[in-house]
């Protein structure tokens, strides 16, 4: 067992062995290291102020993505390298998207420009090859500009990124990668004591074990929920089990019958194997969330917190998913719509943990839409998330399974639209009206700060009958107000 | 573009002069590598300690009948908790009317008014120990919505109203009529550097505070008088804000107050900086408004009478409301002549946070009121909206605003409407839009293209002044410093290109400083978008006195003619030949006994403004621009994306391209999610709901259209005397994108021809399928 955390600064390492458990990273850099540049806007991950990058190995090379520090637990960083904005400027100058900012007027009153920067410096990384506008945008979604209107900072962005990567941090990347791989032992950390710790054990063996003996801790994953129990809720969680580090727990893999996520994955790495499913699905993910939220937030904390209006429980739902769940007791599976039983509630015993998802791939005749509608395009929460499945034969809806997030205390199938589609002709719109109309007696919504109840039944029914038009149509070129499913499907599967 | 401006200003400027060059703005570089000091970023002494707010978390409104602070006391790191009865002077940081307490006694108004303040160790201590507290409220059922104080005939100013003619009548007696009600949102400002003070106490109970505000001298006045001070006692300093947007102008101050206060009590240097929660909500936002409309109008769409009745939400107290009601009437004429008029205003009282000054102040809801009109008329007769808006245009023979003052550039109006017009291709985009509607049923598109033209000046005629301070030291560098306030907006640059034109020096050489009450005493928030206007003048001024001393002495000590000697690029030139440096001049005059040293003042001339009888010339200028947007909307989830903006906008003679472009995108975006994506929700009880960005949805980079062309107008400079005839820009494009909710509601009206959608402001995708679902059940607006 070590009793300190380890993480990369500025080609140093640095080593903690005393922290509260729920210390912050951006109070860790503002209070303890005074590096004041990294700013918080709004203390809950939305606005991206206090964005800085963590570096870490993935398959071996060095990758840098970008977080927001506010709602990032100190512990977390264990065997990361930790970039602020005061690293980027070297002994020639401004960071090529430092200097890119300066030279298109990226910011006025400056106070979101730090974590602009440090999003566009994993940008700058990230390599993407024909860097479009668009692509920015979503990585940017994150960071929140109330001055520029964002132009010239996409400018600079697009003008920075697309040229040759020439900076101090890929000249010593392998350097740093050794490091980095010298911070690997495969120990369980915990720093503080028997009452109050932040663990983060390495092993499968030694989660379930501590979780045995301390199931009144905190498990943690991203921390972009738990995080705000911490900076809202001012919550004490004098224990802390960080899931980041058990070795499997992350591992998503592909066989033949669809896709397993590793309940740690982030949204960054499972969204690689689940838009292979189908392209629906990379669309809603990249709208989950921001970059830096996908980057530490993972499928499992979005279904483990049971939360009636997470993103992915419908379309997993719909796609019939199912989980596994695992304790010192031993090892269990079931269908992710029946683990949501009420607000709340959810079927996890005590000292349980999540450990994977398993999507099955679309059957042939399988048709998937997932559709998510808030108030603002990016980063938003769901008024009304919506998935179908249906499976079709000859123009004729044999079977479907629907779910919505945003219309009940639970992400929820609605029984009586899927029993009234059956028989349901696609080239007769006439025919979907049974279906339409039950909608309305599958659920009795919420009215909310996000929606009206009223306007979540509507949308809800909207939502359906735009499934069945793409799917009659064979395109949603007449049916979407932002992108093409066609478009955004590239070399994946489509219906 | 950069060049362009520099050329046309030949004869006013030397294009070696820095005025009109796009430069980055001075802190750019900062900016970027995390130098640039906030308030919250400034060293702390050693024994600092942190401020946190205290109320009650649920209670809304009613008498106080328990406060029991005694766990808040016991918490640990916990310094001092103090309450109203520990404030020395008066209990009040309202910017006018004395109605603002800075902490709750006997009763609360509105939920989140603060009634006791903890001082402690650290800030998250404090911020634990104020929710300990037990406090008991005999709670009353509050006014929430306009709806909610109409009935209850609740307002905090009287009523107020613009008349020419008789219009009831003639709209009574017209042919064609129009009645509208229209419903908009307010909006939070969403600086993302959230309200922040950091006070010093210092010997004789003197102040220094480091606050993040508009307006250093109210903030400077509101601690004296919290304290118990004269003015001169405290001092107040701001480097710069991380945003502001009238959000810090009249609202800064509690903050401060509230620093000031824990650091007289503990003689210790206190910060208070809110959680973006507790910011959201426990300072105003922009006001929302009912609005009914009703017009007589013939049958090419030209408007006989109109009656505007404009129903504000100003919350618990008046704050700013007088000034932000009467901008709504000076501008719900927007580029519009009303031959006859009434234009009538309610501040309404509610109990909810006191809503405040937000860019444009009041005129974006003015003007969106008379788009509707323009919509409404063109809609009804079939005409094409933009035909219906030139025809009503203000011109030769009708160019008196319903308030007296007389639109003297009704040509520029004309001018760049149709330049517009023409580069953004309207024509053909209005049949393309047509022919995608006759093909498309679950999508719709819109076009729209809407002008504005707003006034400069503050309404409240003694504002307008403004004071700089300049030293030129004997090494030839200058220092400068004025009243207004650095909140993003690049006026420290432009008033420092102004000081560099002005005394003949490079810009590297002219120090940019604090704003400081010590140094410009009596300033006036950076407000109005007068901030250039006012302080680049003052600056200019206070430039030309001690250019004025060098030149009378170096002309008697070269025996030469003073009007041989000019100053420029870092040179005295006689008779156009470089003679020294300004370096050996400053010294020279230095040896000569010259003073180097000066204030500038300046006074908006021109302006005259009597309320009581609706007379006068409230505004020095109008500033024009105009914008046409296309969208798309989703008929079956009320989706919509705004896919293509042009905007034509009129700065005058530019001081400064770059930094003019960065106001008008800005302003454009935050306009736009003004009328589209941010909704203030309250709940029935009277508690905002949206009180953080995971609620509050400001726009995000994919809200901004893939095309999006900006160019500045042509203009031949401002007609009225201003710096270098430059215009302001901070305001007056946020309602550019007016043309974003008038292309909805176009979209929305192709579905049945002839009725005026009922769509309100914000056009979330709720209120646009509300509005889908009522025209197609035929009922409009």
């Amino acid at each position: 067992m070590r009793t300190t955390l380890r993480f990369l600064r500025k080609g140093i390492v640095v080593e903690l062995d005393q922290f509260e458990p729920t210390t912050t990273l951006l109070d860790y850099l503002r209070l303890q290291e005074r590096s004041t540049g990294t700013k918080e806007g709004c203390n809950e991950g939305d606005c991206g102020a206090c964005t800085v990058a963590l570096g870490r190995l993935r398959d071996g090379k060095l990758v840098y993505e970008p977080v927001n520090s506010c709602i990032l637990m100190l512990g977390q960083i264990d065997g990361c390298e930790l970039v602020t904005v005061e690293d980027l400027e070297g002994p020639d100058g401004l960071h090529p998207v430092q200097q890119a900012l300066v030279d298109l007027h990226g910011s006025q009153c400056g106070f979101c420009t730090p974590g602009f920067v440090m999003s566009l410096f994993t940008l700058y990384h990230a390599r993407t090859p024909g860097l479009t506008r668009q692509d920015v945008n979503t990585w940017l979604a994150g960071n929140l500009c109330r001055c520029t209107g964002y132009r010239p900072i996409v400018d600079a962005a697009l003008d920075a990124c697309r040229a040759g990567l020439n900076d101090a941090f890929a000249a010593r990347a392998a350097e740093t990668e050794g490091k980095l791989a010298a911070l690997h032992d495969s120990q369980d950390m915990r720093v503080g004591d028997e009452e109050r710790f932040f663990f983060a054990p390495c092993s499968f063996q030694s989660l379930l074990e501590t979780y045995g003996k301390h199931p009144d801790a905190t498990l943690l994953s991203g921390a972009t929920d738990v995080g705000l129990w911490v900076t809202k809720d001012l919550r004490d969680l004098p224990k802390i089990i960080f899931l980041g580090r058990v070795a499997g727990l992350s591992t998503c893999y592909e066989d033949e019958q669809g896709i397993r996520i590793g309940a740690g994955a982030s949204y960054t790495v499972s969204e690689e194997f689940l838009k292979s499913i189908d392209p629906d699905l990379d669309v809603v993910i990249s709208r989950i969330g921001s970059k830096q939220v996908r980057a530490s937030g993972t499928v499992g904390g979005n279904i483990a917190n049971g939360s009636p209006i997470g993103d992915m429980p419908p379309m997993l739902i719909a796609l019939g998913a199912e989980i596994e769940l695992q304790s010192i007791r031993g090892r269990r599976n079931l269908a992710l719509e029946s683990f949501f039983i009420d607000y709340g509630k959810q079927d996890i015993g005590e000292g349980e943990v999540l450990t994977s998802i398993s999507v099955p791939r679309l059957a042939e005749d399988e048709q998937f839409r997932a559709y998510k509608i808030s108030k603002r395009f990016d980063q938003d929460i769901s008024a009304v998330m919506a998935a179908f499945c249906l499976s079709v034969k000859e123009g004729v809806v044999e079977s479907a399974r629907i779910a919505y997030g945003g219309m009940a205390g639970i992400p929820k199938r609605a029984s009586g639209a899927e029993a009234a589609l059956v028989g349901a002709e696609l080239h007769d719109p006439g025919s979907w009206e049974r279906a339409l109309r039950a909608i309305e007696n599958d659920f009795s919504p919420l009215s909310d700060m996000r929606a009206s109840a009223s306007y979540r039944c509507d949308v809800a029914c909207g939502l359906l009958e735009k499934a069945l038009v793409e799917i009659a149509a064979k395109s949603s070129q007449h049916t979407r107000v932002h992108g093409q499913r066609e478009l955004d499907a590239g070399g994946a599967h489509v219906n | 573009m950069s060049t362009d401006l520099l050329e046309k200003t030949k004869g006013r400027v030397s294009s070696s002069h820095v005025v009109g060059k796009a430069l980055e703005h001075d802190s750019a570089q900062k900016h970027v590598s995390g130098k640039a000091t906030y308030v919250d970023d400034i060293i702390e002494p050693h024994g600092t300690l942190h401020v946190a707010p205290g109320y009650e978390a649920d209670a809304v409104c009613g008498r106080i009948t328990k406060v029991d602070l005694s766990a808040v006391r016991g918490a640990p790191g916990v310094v001092a908790v103090l309450d109203a009865s520990d404030i020395p002077g008066v209990n009040d940081c309202s910017p006018v009317a004395g109605d603002d307490p800075v902490l709750a006694t006997d009763r609360i108004v509105f939920h989140g008014q603060l009634i006791f303040l903890v001082v402690a160790e650290t800030r998250l201590q404090a911020r634990k120990a104020a929710r300990l507290a037990h406090i008991e409220v005999e709670e009353e059922t509050p006014l929430v919505s306009v709806a909610d104080a109409l009935k209850a005939e609740q307002t905090v100013l009287p009523d107020y109203e613009f008349r020419r003619g008789s219009p009831e009548q003639t709209i009574a007696q017209s042919e064609l009529t129009l009645k509208s009600r229209l419903e908009m949102g307010g909006q939070e400002h969403f600086y993302l550097e959230g309200q922040v003070a950091f006070a010093f106490p210092g010997e004789d109970g003197d102040m220094l505070v480091q606050s993040s505000t508009q307006h250093p001298t109210e903030v400077q006045h509101t601690v004296a008088k919290v304290l118990g001070l004269d003015d001169g006692a405290v001092t107040v300093e701001v480097r710069r804000m991380g945003g502001a947007f009238g959000g810090k102008e009249a609202q800064a101050n509690q903050w401060a107050a509230l620093a000031a206060l824990a650091a007289h009590a503990t003689g210790r240097p206190c910060k208070c900086r809110l959680d973006r929660d507790d910011d959201m909500i426990l300072t105003g936002k922009r006001h929302d408004f009912m609005v009914d409309l009703a017009a007589g109008y013939d049958g090419s769409g030209k408007i006989e009478a109109v009656q505007i009745d404009l129903h504000s939400r100003c919350g618990c107290s008046a704050d700013l409301s007088l000034g932000i009601n009467d901008r709504a009437m000076f501008h719900s004429d927007n580029s519009y002549y009303y031959p006859q008029v009434l234009i009538r205003s309610k501040r309404l009282k509610t109990n909810t946070v006191s809503n405040t000054a937000f860019r444009g102040f009041g005129g974006p809801q003015g003007m969106l009121s008379c788009e509707r009109l323009m919509d409404g008329i063109a809609i009804q007769l079939g005409l094409d909206p933009l035909d219906v808006r030139k025809a009503n245009f203000y011109r030769e023979d009708a160019n008196t605003t319903p308030y007296g003052q007389s639109v003297d550039e009704y040509d520029v109006l004309a001018k760049l409407v149709d330049q517009l017009e023409r580069s953004s291709d309207y024509r053909a985009r209005r049949k393309a839009v047509e022919a995608f509607n006759a093909d498309n049923t679950v999508l719709k598109k819109g076009i729209a293209l809407t002008p504005v033209k707003f006034g400069i000046a503050f309404t409240l005629t003694h504002l307008n002044q403004a004071g700089a301070l300049l030293h030129l030291y004997r090494d030839g560098s200058v220092h400068l410093n004025h009243g207004g306030t650095e909140m993003g907006q690049g006026l420290y640059q432009k008033v420092a290109q102004i000081a560099a034109t002005e005394m003949g020096v490079s810009l590297s050489k002219v120090k940019i400083t604090a704003t400081n009450t010590s140094k410009v005493a009596n300033t006036s928030p950076t407000a109005a978008s007068s901030g250039a206007d006012l302080n680049g003048m003052a600056t200019a001024i206070a430039c030309r006195e001690i250019v004025g001393r060098l030149k009378t002495f170096a002309a008697g000590h070269f025996e030469v003619s003073e009007e041989d000697i000019t100053l420029r690029d870092d040179q005295m030139l006689i008779g156009g030949e470089p003679k020294l440096s300004i370096k050996a001049l400053a010294h020279l005059a230095y040896e000569h006994r010259i003073q180097m040293s000066s204030s500038g003042f300046y006074k908006t001339p021109e302006i005259v403004w009597d309320r009581a009888q609706v007379k006068g010339h409230p505004f020095l200028y109008y500033a024009y621009g105009a914008s046409c947007s296309e969208v798309v909307i989703d008929t079956l989830t009320g989706e919509m994306k705004v896919e293509r903006v042009d905007v034509l906008h009129d700065v005058g003679t530019s001081l400064n391209p770059a930094l003019d472009m960065g106001q008008i995108e800005g302003g454009f975006v935050q306009g736009m999610g003004w009328l589209t994506t941010e909704e203030l929700w309250f709940d029935k009880a009277g508690h905002l709901k949206t009180h953080a960005p995971s609620t509050y949805k400001i726009p995000t980079a994919s809200d901004v259209p893939e095309i999006f062309n900006v160019a500045l107008y042509e203009s031949e400079g401002n007609p009225a005397p201003t710096i270098y005839r430059s215009k302001a820009v901070g305001e007056p494009p946020l309602m550019l994108p007016i043309s974003v909710f008038c292309a909805i509601n176009d979209a929305i009206s192709s579905l049945n021809k002839g009725v005026l959608p009922k769509l309100d402001a914000p056009a979330t995708p709720e209120a646009i399928l509300k509005a889908v679902k009522a025209i197609k059940a035929g009922e409009g607006a």
